[in-house]
């Protein structure tokens, strides 16, 4: 059973309390993009054996969409934060390093200081 | 024969106006249009007749008599001029029940994922009820439920089905 905390409210909510929306942190490919960015933004998506960043809805509860750090061969959820990040926060980035030394981020930190997060 | 866990009673009677806003900013107006502090996240308020409920970071949900719905509305209306804001009568959309009796917290048990022993009086929590979405508090004697009046019968029947005689939980 997969338990994780809304940033919104902090309710512990079991998964049949949330919704799931897939992969987290897409950049919409508009008009000016490729074909082939275009088609990699609606259809590509990782499927990796490890970290992975999710989106979930609290439909049940305050009806909000957060982000979700968790393993998927584990399970084991790392941490969750708020939507208007648009790359997972330092402490996340700590949570998943403490159990997981070897992962790497593959954002760049300049991007990550430069879009801060809003509230 | 065993008793009931608890009494399922349909309550009517009730208003509940939906209030959406930016909390930080209309909060002292609208604890001053309700007559209620503004509650913290998933908190609850009450005066005894009124209860001021958190139900989102941008949404709150009044609960009063149906006799002091209109004055509300207006009260709340003013309160909140020029905020970027919305005040809903949603008293036809929902169904209230009281869940009374020593074992009422076996009741919601059975139907929501929630850790009632943790949860504590002043309370509001969002959920579900078997399949459909609810939300509770802790009221003198037991739980209040509130639901979607389009699933108002199930709701009753699962309630009433899951205060069966016999049924508690955790019996030892
Ligand atoms: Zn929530």
């Amino acid at each position: 059973m997969l338990i994780l905390t809304c940033p919104y409210c902090g309710v512990q909510a079991e998964e049949t309390e949330l919704h799931p929306g897939g992969e987290a942190h897409l950049k919409r490919v508009g008009p000016d993009g490729s074909d082939e960015d275009f088609e990699a933004y609606l259809f590509a998506r990782k499927n990796p054996k490890g970290v992975h960043f999710e989106r979930w809805r609290h439909a049940y509860g305050c009806g909000k969409w957060f982000l979700a750090a968790r393993c998927t061969a584990s399970l084991q959820v790392f941490g969750t934060y708020k939507a208007q990040n648009p790359y997972p926060p330092a402490e996340i980035v700590d949570a998943i390093r403490a159990h997981r030394p070897d992962w790497q981020p593959d954002w760049t930190v300049q991007h990550a200081q430069a879009e801060s997060p809003a509230e | 024969m065993a008793e009931i866990l608890a009494q399922v009673a349909r309550i009517e009677g009730l208003a509940m106006i939906t209030i959406r806003a930016d909390l930080t900013r209309a909060g002292d107006a609208l604890a001053e249009a309700t007559g209620l502090p503004i509650p913290g996240p998933t908190g609850i308020t009450t005066d005894g007749v009124r209860s001021l409920g958190w139900m989102s970071p941008d949404e709150l949900l009044l609960i009063l008599p149906q006799a002091d719905k209109a004055q509300a509305m207006q009260s709340l209306d003013q309160a909140l001029t020029g905020e970027h804001a919305l005040v809903a009568d949603m008293s036809d959309a929902r169904a209230v029940f009281d869940v009374t009796g020593p074992r009422a917290d076996d009741v919601i048990a059975k139907l929501a994922p929630v850790d009632l022993p943790r949860l504590a009086p002043g309370t509001l929590r969002r959920s579900r009820a078997a399949q459909t979405a609810a939300a509770f508090w802790r009221i003198p004697g037991g739980l209040r439920v509130i639901g979607f009046r389009s699933t108002a019968d199930y709701l009753g029947l699962i309630l009433s089905e899951a205060a069966r005689p016999g049924t508690g939980l955790a019996p030892r």
